[in-house]
């Protein structure tokens, strides 16, 4: 369970450039949950995520991982818990190094790093069947620098990272939306799966509102900040991409309200 | 002319540490860190004075290698724990450092030559006539020992995150390793390479002199890329060994050059420059580590 209460942050605090971009949000996710998350830009959707995962610290609130309380906690102490996929495939991977050395980076979040090898054979053989899975023909590729793959190829094999461990969390950041419509498709598929037989807590942020319907068990809307609207199960599979076009009205709507007052 | 080759072979060798080190911090960590002048300096400055001491040669040299990662490790606190960015952390260092060179020295040159060193004592052994050739021989022993443990090093969890960290820091946090840590051993690790390469630069130059790093980055700049031009394979292995020719060929190209009537010495440091710029701009040269920002 990922318990978020009453979270706040404010960029550029005290200066006349003052942008409170998480407004007293508070959010319960259930072990398994798998969480859609739209809004329009700049709503703070990016930021909650680096929020959950210690890239950036909250001002006010409390984060909890099960019974554990993360806020104070660095990201890399987090990563333990928390896996991430990125929007710019190129963040995922480490380019200099070669597939199966990413992999086994990640095969080791959570964990000191000693002066024992990096990586042993035994591992690779284990890579290379896990690339297998993944279609890409990428399985022959183990010693390819990572540099040289496509942003797909890159994306999938960062989703793959992601989950080699098993993540408390996974933190999925518009992971599609640098890649061709195919090539979206493929790694979403790819994201549906992993999720599905890992049974993964996952939070996906995506603007895509047919993948935000399409896929996971629970979908939030955030505006300012806030969130909006929260709808699962049942409710969730019945919505349609036009509800979700008129809440985006409305809350545009409201936001001319805001600015008519503010 | 074969003084002037085994001059620039024995003088190619003992600065490619240097450039080993120049590597460590400009291609694998994306820094570009000005330490390095003054480490090269705090090098011989220390195993001078060691050795004036009457401590034995071997010891001096590794104590001076101490050294040099201790102004790494200054340098990275700078950087990392003060968010200082890293071009100016390293400025600082090499600035504050001078002095500190000073203070070890006790003046600006110490001479070396009534002293034993570590090339006496290996020209002693082997009962070679001239240091100069002991020299090429201790590059040699130097330069294997050092690349057979970066090799070591490089392929250990630790050394795969410190290269990670060069070219993605966000993706090297996000799998759970502190990036504080692995910029701060990078660049201790390099400042130890540089301050090794000073130490035997002095002993081999017969005197520590305070201003002996200046202009050492450009020089360490200009061996590696010799080294990967003509070497142009990605292997690491490959790429320290193109490091030590590079540092060998940019000796036989100085030699040749300061032969030249209408050129002195002292137009070297422009004529270094002048080829790196040219090179730099020729390459296809990565950018450096784009200075973090902290709100
Ligand atoms: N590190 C930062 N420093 C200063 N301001 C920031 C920072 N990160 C985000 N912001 C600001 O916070 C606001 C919310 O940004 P955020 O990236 O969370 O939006 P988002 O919902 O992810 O939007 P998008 O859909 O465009 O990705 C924006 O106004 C942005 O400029
Ligand atoms: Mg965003």
């Amino acid at each position: 369970m990922i318990e978020i209460k009453n979270i706040a942050k404010t960029f550029h605090k005290g200066t006349i450039n003052e942008n409170r971009v998480i407004n007293d949000l508070s959010l319960r996710i259930e072990d398994g949950d798998f969480v859609t998350v739209i809004g329009g830009n700049g709503a703070g959707k990016s930021t909650l995520l680096n929020l959950l995962a210690g890239s950036l610290e909250v001002d006010e609130g409390h984060i909890y991982i099960g019974e554990k309380e993360v806020t104070k906690m660095k990201e890399n102490k987090r990563a333990k818990y928390i896996a991430r996929v990125f929007q710019d495939p190129q963040s995922g991977t480490c380019k200099d190094l070669t597939i199966a050395e990413n992999m086994s980076i990640a095969q080791r979040r959570g964990k000191v790093r000693s002066l024992k090898k990096g990586i042993y054979r035994e591992e690779k053989a284990v890579y290379k069947e896990k690339l297998k899975e993944l279609n890409l023909g990428l399985e022959n590729r183990l010693e390819a620098k990572v540099g040289l793959l496509s942003g797909g190829q890159r994306q999938a094999v960062t989703l793959l990272m992601a989950t080699l461990v098993k993540p408390e969390l996974l933190l999925l950041d518009e992971h599609t939306a640098a890649l061709d419509p195919k090539t979206a498709k493929t790694v979403l598929d790819l994201t549906n799966k992993i999720v599905k037989e890992n049974r993964l807590t996952t939070i996906m942020i995506t603007h895509n509102l047919k993948d935000a319907i399409a896929m996971g068990n629970r979908l939030i809307m955030m505006n300012h900040g806030r969130i909006v609207y929260d709808v699962r199960g049942e409710a969730k599979q019945k919505l349609e991409v036009k509800d979700l076009l008129r809440l985006y009205d409305q809350e545009d709507a409201g936001l001319s309200d805001v600015m008519l007052f503010g | 002319m074969t003084s002037i080759l085994i001059s620039a072979l024995s003088q190619g060798m003992l600065w490619a540490i240097m450039a080993i080190g120049i590597h460590i911090t400009y291609r694998i960590l994306n820094i570009s860190d000005l330490t390095s002048e003054s480490a090269f300096a705090l090098g011989g400055a220390v195993v001078a004075t060691a050795i004036v001491l009457g401590i034995d040669p071997i010891l001096a040299t590794v104590l001076a290698t101490i050294s040099g990662g201790l102004a790494g490790f200054v340098t990275g606190f700078l950087h990392t724990k003060l968010h200082i960015p890293s071009l100016l952390a390293g400025i600082l260092s090499m600035t504050g450092l001078y002095s500190v060179n000073l203070r070890i020295m006790g003046k600006a040159n110490i001479p070396l030559n009534m002293s034993d060193t570590i090339l006496t004592k290996l020209s002693d052994l082997l009962g070679m006539a001239r240091d100069r050739d002991a020299a090429i021989l201790l590059g040699v022993i130097v330069a294997v020992i050092v690349i057979v443990l970066l090799i070591w090093f490089f392929n250990t969890e630790f050394g795969f995150s410190i290269v990670a960290t060069g070219s993605n820091d966000q993706m090297i946090r996000a799998n759970g390793v502190n990036s504080d840590l692995t910029i701060m051993a990078g660049l201790m690790l390099s400042n130890a390479l540089i301050a090794l390469s000073g130490a035997l630069v002095s002993q081999y130059n017969g005197y520590a002199d305070v201003g002996q790093g200046i202009g050492a980055i450009v020089v360490g700049l200009a061996s590696v890329i010799i080294g990967e031009v003509i070497f142009k394979n990605k292997n690491f292995f490959i790429t320290l060994v193109g490091i030590v020719f590079g540092s060998i060929i940019y000796r036989l190209i100085v030699a040749l050059v300061i032969n030249l009537d209408f050129i002195s010495a002292n137009d070297m440091r422009l004529f270094t420059a002048i080829i790196v710029a040219i090179a730099i701009s020729l390459t296809t040269f990565k950018k450096p580590r784009k200075v973090k920002s902290h709100d």
